[in-house]
């Protein structure tokens, strides 16, 4: 049986990993290639490492920290931010990631996911979504979201996009609520619950974990194959060996090491 | 040395890392000359079929495969590449291993592409194997799937069963990625270097 998965989130500038509270206020906490080494020892089943300068910069990702990880890690791994062209995709891939992880550049540039599913296979390709309810009750996504200062509402519903990022070729999306993002108050399991309902493909949970009952409510309740979470991880509020065995005593399936 | 086909497959950089970690000497080819010094070929693979396949004959490398006499690893699309066909884009492969690759078929709470750890069930014991706990988890992603067979020695379900581990003489194929399926990887690859060392030294 397929397990569920666990995958901290590691945002990255210049090689280094750092964590902020609802996209702000960024300290350090530790060399990528350390960080990765001590999450997969712990047993994260993936690891994604969001390269928060590079979609605010307008520029893409650089190389040479993700070759870093390649050379030392033996779990996959997701580089997302910045990536807006085949080019550059191919380019993070060969420097060892498994998947490219796509928001702002899907959102301005639609077709940017079917050229990449038609490159690498839809399996490489993950679309990242930002989204909140607004006041009239809908969900709606953001982008640039890697920067408050410049995040922006292009309008678009939340499911529409999922449903169209789908038919595109995204092999998978992580659905991060930012209501929730960084509250540790629980993943936005209403919001969730109507993307799985529309989700053919591995949906992954993210914005909210603050306790063990969070991860099991996302995927007892709303089925989420994976569930993504930064701060509880980096602050060491939450160890991965504890969580793994407590939901494997909650009867979900995981990967112990 | 060990042979790393380009076969324009993206994973081909965590491979050489992985076998580079197990102290492999370890070679990009691009051509099929370039396989003679090999004591061993590795077809890995991510992407489609069609683009795989067309490469490899551009390259001359489907004649020198369907004739090895060393041991080859396909690994993924690289494992799917050596049965006789696959119906992604209608593709003839290398035929090395009977049957046909074909899409997952997608059920309710049964995601496609299948993607991430799941459990090995091993069907009989082979040297590849060696070390491979019962209930081991090996990574996955995949859209496409070989068939049970004779050929197939470890299986996995995702809603249907299909081919994890496949072995006939000296050419096994896993549909996981062992790069990236840590000790259990590990183990795998390292079993698979042995092979190779073996061979060379009986050669």
């Amino acid at each position: 049986m397929l397990s569920r998965r666990i995958i901290p989130c590691l945002d990255v500038r210049d090689g280094r990993v750092v964590k902020g509270v609802r996209f702000r206020d960024h300290i350090d906490v530790g060399d990528v290639v350390e960080l990765a080494r001590r999450y997969r020892d712990a047993g994260a089943d993936e690891l994604v490492f969001y390269d928060i300068g590079a979609s605010p910069e307008g520029r893409s990702v650089s190389i040479d920290w993700v070759e870093r990880i390649g050379r030392e890690l033996d779990i996959p791994f997701c580089v997302a931010g910045g990536v807006r062209d085949v080019a550059t995709a191919r380019a993070v891939l060969q420097a060892g990631a498994d998947k490219i992880s796509i928001n702002t550049p899907a959102l301005e540039r639609p077709a940017l996911i079917d050229e990449l599913s038609a490159a690498f296979g839809v399996q490489c390709v993950v679309v990242g979504i930002d989204s909140t309810r607004e006041p009239d009750g809908e969900w709606r996504v953001r982008s640039h979201s890697g920067d408050p200062a410049a995040m922006r509402s292009p309008g678009r519903s939340t499911l529409a996009w999922m449903h169209e990022v789908q038919d595109r070729g995204a092999g998978e999306i992580v659905l991060n609520c930012i209501g929730s993002d960084g509250s540790c108050d629980g993943y936005d399991l209403a919001q969730l619950s109507a993307a799985r309902a529309l989700c053919r493909v591995p949906l992954v949970a993210s914005g909210g974990a603050g306790r063990v009952e969070h991860f099991i409510d996302a995927f007892r309740h709303a089925d989420v194959d994976a569930a993504l979470a930064a701060s509880v991880f980096h602050s060491g509020a939450i160890a991965i060996p504890d969580l793994k065995r407590d939901l494997n005593q909650a009867g979900i399936p995981v990967r112990l090491v | 040395m060990i042979a790393l086909i380009d076969a324009g497959g993206a994973n081909l950089g965590s491979v050489r890392n992985a076998l580079e970690r197990l102290g492999a000497s370890v070679r990009i080819v691009r051509d099929a000359g370039e396989l003679r010094d090999a004591s061993a070929t590795i077809v890995p693979g991510v992407g489609a079929a069609g683009p795989a396949m067309r490469l490899l004959r551009e390259r001359g490398f489907t004649t020198v495969l369907r004739a090895m006499d060393r041991p080859m690893l396909g690994i993924c699309l690289g494992m799917q590449l050596l049965f006789e066909a696959s119906e992604e884009q209608d593709t003839e492969c290398l035929g090395l291993l009977p049957g046909v690759v074909r899409p997952l078929p997608p059920s309710a709470g049964i995601r496609v592409p299948h993607i991430g750890w799941n459990e090995l069930d091993v069907r009989c014991a082979d040297p590849i194997l060696a070390g491979v706990a019962p209930g081991a988890r090996a990574y996955f992603v995949h859209g496409y799937a070989a068939p049970v067979t004779d050929a197939c020695i470890a299986t996995a379900t995702h809603g249907t069963s299909f081919a994890a581990v496949v072995r006939r003489g000296s050419i096994w194929g896993t549909q996981f990625h062992p790069e990236r399926s840590a000790a259990v990887g590990a183990s795998i690859l390292r079993n698979f270097l042995a092979r190779a060392n073996a061979n060379r030294e009986a050669a």
